[in-house]
C-alpha cells in the first residue's frame, strides 16, 4: 500500500509524517503525533468527541483521513492551555463543573472554540446549538452551557 | 472501526479527476466532504478500491447565479450555503430547510453534491431540490448529462449516477417573484435524521393556486413529489378545508417503513399534520 508525505501544523508546530491512507486524521493525532487529547468515540461523526479545528473550523477527526489534512493547520484540545495555564474556556468548564466522565469534553471544547472565535458575546441559543452537535450523557448539557458562558466573562475581565 | 485499505488519488483539476473515475469505474469512490461516505467506510459498509479525492480541485465549491438559475458547484459546503445570501433569495425554500441539516462540525465540510449522491431518503435536500425543479448536471470524460432532480433518486441510497460519473452542478430554477415556500420537519433531535418532513412552493394567482410543489423527506425513497397532491391543488382556492384534505391525501399517498423512532402510522399522522403546517406558512409568503 502506498503511503503518502504529507507536511502539516498540528497546534502550531510543524510536522511532517508518511501516512497510508485509510489512517483516519483521530488516529494519526493519537498514535502517531501521541496527542491523546482528542478522544475517538463512535467512529462514525455522531458522537462528536474528535472534533478538532481544521483551518480553523471545526470538523470530525474520525470522518477526515490524515492525508487530506495535508498543508492544513490543525488545532486540538492538547493546545489550548498556554504554558500550563488553563486557557479561559477551560477555566471555565473547571470553575463551573461543565465535566463529570469527561469523555466528550475534548469535543465541546473545541466546538466552543470555534463559537467563540466567531461569535465573542454569544447567546444561550447559540452555545445551546453549537454544543448540540457533540453528545454528553452525563451531564445534561447544563453545566456545559454555564461553563462556556463563564468563560465569556473570564474573557471579557482578562481583556480589561 | 477502521476503513479498509484503499489507494488515494487527490486530482488536480476536473478532467484529471474524471479520468481517474474513467479508469477505476465502480470501484472508484468521489470523495467530497466525506460525511456520509467515510462513516460508510468505517463501518465497511463500502469499500472503494480507489478514492478520488477532489477537494482541492479549483472552483467546484461556488455558488453562483447564471441565467436565471442558482447555480452550486458540487463542492460547496453545508455552512456555506445555510449563510448565503443568494440561497436565501433565489431558493428561499432551501434556505428554510437548511438549519435542520445536520450539526456545524457536519456542515463545516460536507457538501450539497455529495449530500445528495448519497440519497438518503431521510435527507431534507433531496426534497428540496425535487420541489424546486433543480436540475443535476453529471459528468463522465466523455460525456455530460442533465438529470432533472424527481428523476435523479431511484431507490434508498441510489442515484441514477453511472460508474464514471460524477455531479459537477446543481442548477435551480430562482424562485419566482410572488411565489411561497415553507419546509416542516419533525425530527427527535433538530440535526437528526427526519422522521417526516415536508417542504412546499406555491403560487396564487386571482385568489387561485396556479402552482404548486409538494415534496416529502422521511418516506421511501429520496426527492418524492406528490403530484396527487399538487394536483388537487392547482386551480382552486386555498381554504382551510382543501388544505386539510391535501394533508390527508398527502398521508395516503407517502410510503412510510418503520424506523426505530417512529411507526409507519405515526408517520402517516405526521406528514398529514406538516403539509398542512407547510401548505398555510407557504400560503401565508404568497404575494
Amino acid at each position: 500500500m502506498a503511503a503518502f508525505p504529507i507536511s502539516l501544523k498540528v497546534n502550531g508546530a510543524a510536522v511532517s509524517r508518511t501516512v497510508e491512507p485509510r489512517t483516519l486524521l483521530s488516529d494519526f493525532l493519537r498514535d502517531d503525533l501521541d496527542l491523546k487529547g482528542t478522544h475517538v468515540g463512535c467512529e462514525h461523526g455522531v458522537c462528536g468527541t474528535c472534533t478538532v479545528l481544521i483551518d480553523g473550523q471545526s470538523a470530525r477527526s474520525c470522518l477526515t483521513f490524515a492525508v487530506q489534512a495535508d498543508g492544513c493547520a490543525i488545532r486540538t484540545v492538547d493546545g489550548l492551555a498556554q504554558g500550563g495555564q488553563l486557557n479561559p474556556l477551560q477555566q471555565g468548564f473547571w470553575e463551573k463543573h461543565g465535566l463529570q466522565c469527561g469523555f466528550c469534553t475534548p469535543g465541546m471544547l473545541m466546538v466552543a472554540t470555534e463559537l467563540l472565535e466567531r461569535n465573542a458575546n454569544p447567546s444561550t441559543d447559540e452555545i445551546r446549538e453549537a454544543v448540540s452537535a457533540n453528545l454528553c450523557r452525563c451531564t445534561g448539557y447544563y453545566n456545559i452551557v454555564e461553563s462556556i458562558q463563564h468563560a465569556v466573562t473570564l474573557m471579557k475581565e482578562g481583556a480589561k | 472501526m477502521k476503513p479498509a485499505v484503499f489507494d488515494y488519488i487527490r486530482p488536480g483539476s476536473l478532467p484529471e479527476a474524471l479520468a481517474a473515475l474513467a479508469r477505476h469505474g465502480a470501484a472508484g469512490k468521489i470523495l467530497a466532504g466525506g460525511q456520509s461516505l467515510v462513516p460508510m467506510m468505517n463501518l465497511r459498509v463500502v469499500k472503494p478500491e480507489v478514492v478520488i479525492d477532489i477537494n482541492r480541485v479549483p472552483g467546484l465549491g461556488a455558488i453562483r447565479v447564471d441565467g436565471g438559475e442558482l447555480v452550486i458547484g458540487a463542492l460547496a459546503r453545508h455552512a456555506a450555503l445555510l449563510s448565503s445570501e443568494l440561497v436565501k433569495k433565489h431558493c428561499p425554500l432551501m434556505a428554510d430547510a437548511y438549519p435542520w441539516v445536520a450539526h456545524g462540525p457536519i456542515r463545516n465540510r460536507g457538501t450539497l453534491g455529495g449530500n445528495i449522491s448519497h440519497a438518503d431518503p431521510a435527507s431534507e435536500m433531496p426534497a428540496v431540490l425535487a420541489a424546486c425543479d433543480a436540475k443535476i448536471i453529471a459528468k463522465s470524460a466523455k460525456a455530460t448529462r442533465t438529470i432533472v432532480a424527481k428523476e435523479f433518486f431511484v431507490a434508498p441510497l441510489t442515484t441514477t449516477l453511472a460508474a464514471g460519473e460524477m455531479l459537477t452542478e446543481i442548477r435551480i430554477p430562482s424562485a419566482p417573484a410572488g411565489q411561497g415556500w415553507s419546509w416542516q420537519e419533525e425530527a427527535i433531535r433538530k440535526g437528526d435524521f427526519a422522521m417526516a418532513a415536508v417542504g412546499v412552493t406555491l403560487t396564487i394567482a386571482g385568489g387561485r393556486c396556479t402552482q404548486a410543489s409538494v415534496a416529502i423527506g422521511g418516506m421511501e425513497r429520496a426527492g418524492v413529489r406528490l403530484a396527487k397532491v399538487e394536483a388537487h391543488l392547482v386551480g382552486v382556492a386555498l381554504d382551510e378545508a382543501r388544505i386539510a384534505s391535501a394533508a390527508k391525501l398527502a398521508a395516503e399517498l407517502v410510503q412510510p417503513g418503520d424506523s426505530y423512532h417512529a411507526d409507519a402510522r405515526y408517520k402517516r399522522e405526521l406528514v398529514e399534520a406538516l403539509t398542512a403546517r407547510a401548505l398555510t406558512t407557504a400560503r401565508g409568503r404568497c404575494k
